[in-house]
């Protein structure tokens, strides 16, 4: 199962994936938005999980830049900032299938991935 | 409007410190005092110049009237008197020229002519006839007086010189009053001889007895010694001395002003009779002529007293209600600039709240996938996994780090509702209970004050403010928790009442004296000013409250506690002049 993680923050990011890898998930991360669209023009992923706010770009549009170029892909957000309620509004509107609020639970995120994985079939 | 509030309205001592030396608009008390003075200046001024001039002209007026009435009276009694000499004058002169000299001088024919004219005219005492060398030839009365010598007597030489004579008022032999009247007369031969009556003084007063005087007038003769010739029921009995000065000769009727020898004002009408020793004089009383005028005047003072008094009642009601009006519309503005100052405050510790919370947030969550993974990392290799006390120090960190998180979310979830524009949702007040309470759920276990809540379960939602019902919770229940000493207990109730969500704090606390009371919700009203309260907790409640469409009511109990209860709408209704809140709010 693919993972892509997408975050400014490179020391939460990066810390991340690793514990995703330990979890079994092969992840990938990038803390700058272009790369990660290089990276999914490339490779087929399964899940993205996307920061809310990421410089040059935010992650909503992010997503639908990915979603171009993979319409299959499935996303969660994780945001730092403002309230659930705001979030989730913003979130409904995208499209978007699931948020989490920072710090996230790493079994929750897990258990997110396995979650949208599974609805989609690819994966067990 | 109370009595006393008429006179020394609320405003007068009222201070507004909190608003500062520079947000007052008004001098109240220099308003009040400037309406209160120019109104009455032009209500009274009118009312008691034309009164003072009533007073005048009327005093004038009456002035002019009793001189006119005693001078027509002097005149027609005059006239009177001047006619009954006269009268008595042409009857001798009849006498003299319907009788032959011879009869007149015989006293059998005189006694006649006497009983004639007693008949006829009344007044006649007796008569006497007096030849040219003084010697009286015949009489006819109650004496024996023929052959008596009146040659030397002056009245004898002054009725042949002018033709006629009236004497003074005598008392004479018989102690009556009377007077006398002598005619001149001349015999067929040319000598002169005289014919003398006396006259009983009672026919003059009986002419005065008639007259109606008004102001306990007074109507006598004098002669021009000033001795009374018919008595006076003031001054005294027939020849006594009249204790007023002679009057100045006139030859009209005149009427003067002076006053008596008791200094009370007196209206003295006088004329002197022709050819006669007398004065006739008509006293009144002034005081009692100007009475029917003073009791007018009186009526006029009271009616002017009542007018003035009810002006000034109503004027002083006036002005105080309207400054006052004035002073709560300024009380009003002043609170709301409070509470702009106040919701702005807030909104800039929520943007404070919101950056800090963002801030700690990605630190935060650095820390907890660190701590993640080394506990993946641990986790993975046997030696680590199985030491007890490494897992725990992780799991620790994982957990503040929870906690951190939980404390930064509802950071955001304060900074999102506070001072932004109103935002109307469906809300759940038992959640919202829990939330703030949450909040303070710190300071409720260090002081072991005991919170309990009692919301029943199948309470409906209710559409309203998330973040200003917060406020409210929160405002009363800080004010809770400084009213009940430690280990004290605070119960949050909720019940529903038809349209509406009632919900009670209710503490055990020190309660609030009924003074201060009514004033709680004054902005600035506080008893902890010395412990740091600013007094707009409460204030600001009141307002958010309101601007729910909800009441708030206190009740208190001195030393058992105060019970809170804010009753919200469970519908928000539609308030008036919104657009203009949210732009002032914004």
């Amino acid at each position: 199962m693919r993972v892509l993680l997408v975050d400014d923050e490179i020391e939460l990011v990066s810390t991340l994936a690793e514990r995703l890898t330990l979890r079994g998930f092969q992840v990938d991360w990038f803390a700058a938005p272009l790369d990660a669209l290089a990276a999914v023009r490339d490779n087929p992923y399964d899940v993205a999980v996307l920061d809310v706010k990421i410089p040059k770009m935010g992650g909503l549009e992010l997503k639908k830049e990915m979603e171009r170029l993979q319409p299959k892909l499935r996303f969660i957000f994780m945001t730092g900032h403002g309230s659930l309620e705001d979030f989730e509004a913003g979130v409904d509107e995208a499209g978007a299938g699931f948020y989490l609020v920072k710090p996230v639970n790493i079994e929750v995120l897990t258990e997110k991935i396995r979650q949208l994985s599974a609805e989609e079939g690819n994966h067990p | 409007m109370q009595l006393m509030s008429i006179f020394k309205p609320k405003f007068w001592d009222y201070e507004d410190v909190a608003a500062g030396p520079f947000k007052h608009l008004f001098n109240f008390r220099r308003i009040w005092k400037q309406t209160v003075f120019l109104t009455l200046a032009v209500t009274l001024s009118p009312l008691i110049f034309m009164a003072a001039i009533d007073y005048r002209v009327s005093r004038e007026a009456i002035d002019t009237d009793i001189q006119l009435r005693t001078a027509r009276l002097v005149s027609n009694t005059r006239r009177s008197v001047t006619f009954f000499l006269e009268e008595r004058k042409s009857a001798l002169s009849y006498v003299t020229h319907d009788n032959l000299l011879e009869d007149i001088m015989s006293h059998e024919r005189l006694a006649d002519i006497l009983e004639h004219l007693k008949h006829s005219f009344g007044g006649f005492t007796d008569l006497g006839a007096i030849d040219e060398r003084g010697i009286q030839k015949a009489y006819a009365g109650p004496y024996q007086l023929e052959g008596v010598d009146y040659s030397q007597e002056q009245w004898y030489r002054e009725v042949l010189e002018r033709g006629s004579f009236v004497s003074d008022v005598f008392l004479g032999v018989r102690q009556t009053p009377h007077f006398v009247i002598a005619i001149r007369c001349h015999c067929p031969t040319g000598l002169p001889y005289v014919l003398r009556a006396t006259i009983d003084t009672d026919k003059f007063n009986d002419l005065f007895a008639g007259l109606d005087v008004a102001g306990h007038g007074d109507v006598f003769i004098i002669n021009r010694r000033g001795i009374l010739q018919t008595a006076s029921h003031t001054y005294g009995a027939v020849l006594d001395p009249v204790p007023l000065p002679v009057p100045p000769f006139s030859e009209r009727s005149e009427v003067i002003d002076t006053a008596d020898l008791d200094l009370n004002p007196t209206v003295i009408g006088y004329a002197y009779i022709e050819d006669t020793p007398f004065i006739l004089m008509i006293c009144k009383n002034k005081r009692e002529l100007m009475l029917p005028w003073k009791a007018t005047q009186l009526e006029i003072l009271m009616f002017l007293t009542v007018s003035v008094v009810a002006i000034l009642l109503v004027i002083l009601w006036g002005a105080s209600f309207l400054v006052s009006r004035i002073h709560d519309a300024d009380q009003k503005r002043v609170a709301t600039l409070h509470q702009v100052e106040y919701s702005n405050k807030m909104a800039s510790i929520g943007r404070l709240a919101a950056v800090v919370a963002h801030e700690i947030n990605n630190p935060l969550a650095v820390i907890n996938e660190k701590a993640g993974l080394i506990k993946d990392l641990f986790l993975l290799k046997e030696s680590y996994a199985a030491d007890e006390k490494l897992l725990g120090l992780l799991d620790s960190i994982i957990k503040s780090v929870e906690r951190c998180g939980a404390i930064t979310r509802r950071l955001l979830g304060f900074a999102r509702h506070m001072g932004g524009p109103p935002s109307i949702q469906r809300i759940e007040i038992k959640d919202v209970i829990h939330e703030v309470l949450g909040l303070l759920g710190k300071e409720a276990s260090y002081r072991a004050i005991e919170v309990s809540v009692d919301v029943p379960d199948n309470l409906p939602g209710i559409e309203s403010d998330l973040g200003k019902i917060q406020q409210v919770l929160i405002n009363l229940l800080n004010n809770a928790f400084a009213a009940v000493s430690d280990g004290g207990h605070i119960t949050v109730k909720v019940r529903k009442l038809d349209e509406y969500l009632a919900v009670a704090v209710v503490d055990d606390g020190c309660g609030i004296p009924e003074a201060d009371r009514k004033r709680i919700f004054e902005p600035f009203f506080s008893t902890k000013t010395t412990r740091g309260g600013t007094g707009l907790g409460l204030s600001i409640t009141y307002g958010l409250i309101k601007d729910l469409g909800g009441e708030v009511q206190v009740e208190s109990e001195l030393g058992q506690g105060t019970t809170f209860t804010v009753t919200l709408p469970l519908v928000r209704k539609p308030e008036k002049g919104s657009d203009n809140a949210c732009s002032v709010g914004g």
